[in-house]
């Protein structure tokens, strides 16, 4: 920590962290790229491609089928359109479909053998691969975290992970984690049980294609009775161009278990739009728990609604026995166009669905977004705290649905969606669609929009802040219950996010 | 591609089963409506704006048959209110059982007969406001009625109102597929209020169309007939002038089907609008299924918006709310609000929502609510506890449920009104 930023601090009553970003406010931080000699496959989607995705990552025939069974879907459906959000058609035959970087050609035994410029790229991002290191998601948590909490991280790198960290320690616990391609060949049997048993391989147009196509993702599997020992987390990094990333993620948590796990992603700055089509599947059994952070910075694209990633994102968590319980916490501040719901199946009797999202949209940034809870179990539970911010000529879409089934007795949702507008040439809107088929359980949503709050801001003002320091501060505040839900480490880039998110939208 | 033949072909037999009128001073808003209906083609449970409520029963070829109630020897609603009443049957005007239709303040003509001049005040309203009300979302079943109706009112306000007008629609015949169209032009600073009661025939597709200039004030109140195999379809297009006042309520007691669709246009500044329902559903006498559809636009600044809507369902009844609050750019300062509830009184029943806001404006003021579930045990045990007998103890929570709704209707004699009709059908549909 420099001298200057403590000098910031003494300002009583101000969140450093949020001094900090708004005084670091350089728009997009991560926006540079690695130069590094990349493999291609051809331009396109066939089932050539399909066969020759599968065959890079060494995988047994019944992927390779499983792969094609999904593409040949997909080519009979037709991109959905009930999302607020419009961008350029996208041709999906001009995308590359499967970038590696060449020095990866051998599979590096140890990240020690992984190409320096590489690990490089992910030192720049703040993300450590060494494993005496402790996650520094803000420059200067190291004084700050003298008891550092180890954190596993899986390096994804365009479509292929470069390596993960702490593997030995989780082994010990009976802890697997790594890349679903290392998982397909290595753990089959796993695979086999839970890939497609959340989201299948027809569950929607994106969906599909991301089972054709994918590569690179993490796998997560946690023994019966184990509290993992760390945070896993896995960091997706778009490097190439006119490269779309199709990252499939798998956790499965056996029953009594418990994991948290974070997945971080950015990508530099290009003129031309990129497409993002993830899948992320979780599998809860009985009494076991899970929780989910994601802080999704990819690059949002320029003031003019130039580049940026196009983010398409299927994910969905099954509480499949009882008391099983999941919780998604989202701060969405990339992206040019973000279409995702990360939803909840409560299947097991007692299971509990929890969603917190900030999503943050500025410029020509649009987002949609939101959670399914849908109540399948007797006394089930499920909380939604959805807070989205538009600034700039924004456009920002919560969508969300309750279901609430017959056989969902006694069962429990509430739902608060709150709007922010900064500026008179934004939009928020609200969606939600409530489903009730039986009368004993109890259903509650509320939304409300409204701006940030003048007296608020003139406080601020009188205090000394200057207008972006009060709305930043003022927004932080409006977050505060999600930002709440956040492992630590998150929490404190999440708020700085926020702030950086916000850049120039006043005035 | 099917999906698409199905709806020509589906549309083409309703076309033909009607004998469209040509019309006098209607025809090009006529010929204008079915070139739309051409264009969006009947609505099918597969369009996301019919997610909860199939239409099927509204929109084939001949009304599933529905025989009329009995009332029992009960009091007709509002009889002890001086009104002009004017009364339809079977989706016809009846001017034998009407009372003489002069009315201070306003000029009062039948549809069917001024549509035979080439030239009319309503000429601007006639179908204009239901055009309007199309986008951004299609309501094919009010094309189909601009285009088909033969029978209606035609109301122009030009001072305030001495009576209101009671609007009786009695269903006969259990084969009738009644079709009105009513325009309402309420003049700057008039005042009018339009009583609407009945099941009007065994499938009933209205359109109601008010344009309020400056300072213009409507009150509507109407309760939907509670025979119980009925099938309605109504829309309600409301166009509102700065400094106007628009104010409806709606109370629905069973019924098979019913799609109320309010679509209100704000277009000045300053103006209040106000849309109310309660609806009572017993599926023990047959299926119960009823539809709110609400869409408000506020264009002007300093509007004010209040979207309040009541259901209690039971043996299997089924609510719907879609409710939608659009700001429009530089609609500065609105106040928007609007609350769906509903109480279920036993496990069968469900209750289907989807309240929306689209905001475009950043100086606002918009909230939504919703709410599910049963009774409140501990107010039900609170009343029991001091001797009230349960289903009396139900009645009561059930009314002091409802009352939000109730109280948006200004005239307090109406509201009586309501209640007195309310109490009526939960005496009879004991919980």
């Amino acid at each position: 920590m420099t001298i200057v930023e403590n000098e910031l601090e003494v300002r009583e009553g101000v969140d450093r962290e949020t001094v900090e970003a708004v005084q670091n406010m350089g728009s997009y931080k991560y926006g540079w790229n690695t130069d590094i000699e990349m493999e291609f496959a051809p331009k396109g989607v066939n089932e050539d491609i399909v066969r020759l995705i599968s065959a890079k990552n060494n995988e047994p025939e019944w992927m390779t089928e499983w792969r094609l069974t999904a593409f040949r879907r997909w080519v009979t459906m037709t991109e959905p359109t009930w999302a607020m959000v419009h961008y350029p058609e996208i041709d999906y035959q001009d995308l590359y479909y499967y970038a590696k970087p060449k020095s990866l050609d051998e599979k590096p035994k140890s990240l020690d053998e992984v190409d320096p410029k590489l690990l490089a790229t992910y030192e720049k991002l703040g993300i450590p691969l060494k494993e005496q290191m402790i996650l520094a998601g803000v420059e200067g948590a190291e004084g700050l975290v003298a008891d550092a909490r180890k954190v596993a991280v899986d390096a994804v790198f365009d479509s292929v992970s470069l390596g993960t960290t702490f593997q030995a320690e989780l082994a010990k616990a009976g802890v697997i984690f790594c890349s679903i391609t290392e998982a397909i060949v290595k753990y089959p049997d796993l695979v086999k049980k839970y890939l497609g048993s959340v989201v299948p391989q027809s569950d929607n147009f994106f969906a599909t294609l991301n089972s054709a196509v994918f590569s690179a993702g993490s796998f997560v599997y946690i023994p019966p009775n184990t509290r993992c020992p760390m945070e896993l987390s896995t960091y997706f990094r778009i490097n190439a161009e006119n490269t779309g990333q199709f990252e499939r993620t798998l956790i499965i948590c056996d029953k009594g278990s418990y994991v948290s796990y974070l997945e971080g992603c950015t990508a530099p700055k290009r003129d031309t739009a990129q497409l993002h089509a993830a899948v992320v599947e979780i599998v809860i059994l009985e009494d076991a728990e899970v929780k989910y952070s994601t802080v999704q910075n990819w690059f949002p694209g320029d003031e003019e609604g130039k580049g940026g990633i196009y983010n398409f994102v299927t994910k969905r968590a099954d509480c499949r026995e009882a008391r099983a319980k999941v919780m998604w916490t989202q701060v969405e501040t990339g992206s040019a166009i973000t279409w995702k719901y990360p939803s909840c199946i409560l299947r097991g009797d007692e299971s509990q669905g929890e969603f917190y999202s900030i999503a943050i949209a500025n410029n020509m940034q649009q987002a949609d977004t939101g959670t399914k809870m849908v109540h399948l179990g007797r006394n089930t539970r499920s909380r939604i705290v959805s807070k989205g911010i538009s600034a700039g000529k924004a456009q920002n879409t919560y969508r969300g649905l309750v279901s609430m089934h017959p056989r969902a007795k006694n069962s429990r949702n509430y739902t608060q969606c709150d709007s922010l507008l900064i500026g008179d040439q934004c939009g928020a809107h609200t969606v939600p669609y409530i489903e009730v088929k039986n009368n004993s359980s109890r259903v509650e949503h509320e939304a409300t929009t409204s701006k940030v709050d003048d007296d608020q801001l003139f406080y601020c003002r009188a205090r000394g802040m200057d207008e972006e320091e009060a709305v930043a501060l003022v927004v932080n505040g409006f977050c505060r219950e999600v930002l709440q839900a956040l492992p630590m480490e998150f929490a404190m880039e999440a708020q700085s996010l926020v702030a950086i998110s916000l850049e120039g939208s006043v005035g | 591609m099917a999906v698409a033949l199905a709806k020509e072909d589906a549309l083409a037999a309703r076309l033909a089963a009607l004998d469209l009128p040509q019309g006098g001073f209607t025809r090009a808003a006529r010929a204008a409506a079915v070139a739309r209906l051409q264009a969006l083609g009947l609505p099918g449970k597969r369009d996301e704006y019919w997610r909860y409520t199939d239409p099927a029963a509204l929109t084939a070829v001949a009304p599933p048959t529905a025989e009329a109630s009995d009332a029992q020897g009960e009091v007709p609603v509002f009889d002890g209110l001086d009104r002009v009443k004017l009364v339809f049957v079977d989706g016809v005007f009846d001017p034998a059982r009407s009372d003489d239709p002069t009315l201070a303040g306003a000029e009062i003509s039948r549809l069917a007969t001024a549509d035979a001049a080439d030239i009319h005040w309503a000429q601007g309203i006639y179908g204009a406001l239901e055009a309007a009300g199309q986008n951004p979302v299609p309501r094919p079943l009010a094309a189909l009625n601009t285009a088909a109706a033969t029978d209606g009112v035609l109301i122009r306000v030009t001072a305030r109102a001495a009576r209101p007008v009671n609007l009786i629609y009695v269903h006969e015949s259990a084969t009738s597929d009644a079709i009105l169209h009513h325009c309402i032009k309420i003049e700057a600073g008039a005042d009018l209020t339009l009583l609407e009661t009945g099941p009007a025939g065994a499938r009933f597709n209205k359109v109601l169309e008010v344009d309020i200039a400056e300072g213009g004030r409507f009150h509507h109140v109407r309760t939907q007939g509670r025979d119980h195999a009925r099938r309605a379809a109504t829309h309600v297009f409301a166009r509102v002038a700065s400094g106007a006042l628009f104010k409806s309520f709606t109370l629905t007691a069973n019924g098979a089907l019913t799609r109320n669709e309010v679509v209100i246009d704000i277009v000045g500044d300053d103006a209040v609008t106000h849309v109310a329902g309660a609806a009572l559903g017993d599926g023990a006498t047959g299926p119960f299924h009823h539809d709110d559809t609400v869409f408000v636009t506020h264009r002007g600044v300093r509007c004010e918006s209040r979207q309040v809507f009541k259901k209690v369902l039971k043996h299997g009844a089924i609510g719907v709310f879609q409710g939608k609050i659009l700001v429009k750019p530089g609609a500065q300062k609105t106040d928007g609000y609007q609350i769906s509830q509903s109480l279920l009184l036993d496990d069968d029943s469900q209750f289907l929502a989807k309240p929306e806001l689209e905001i475009y404006a950043d100086d606002v003021k918009c909230s939504h609510g919703s709410t599910t579930g049963a009774i409140d045990e501990e107010a039900l045990f609170y009343l029991r506890s001091r001797g009230v007998p349960v289903q009396e103890a139900t009645a009561l929570l059930v009314l002091s449920f409802l009352a939000d709704a109730i109280s948006e209707i200004e005239d307090e004699a109406l509201q009586t009104e309501i209640f007195t009709v309310l109490e009526g059908w939960l005496a009879r549909h004991k919980a």
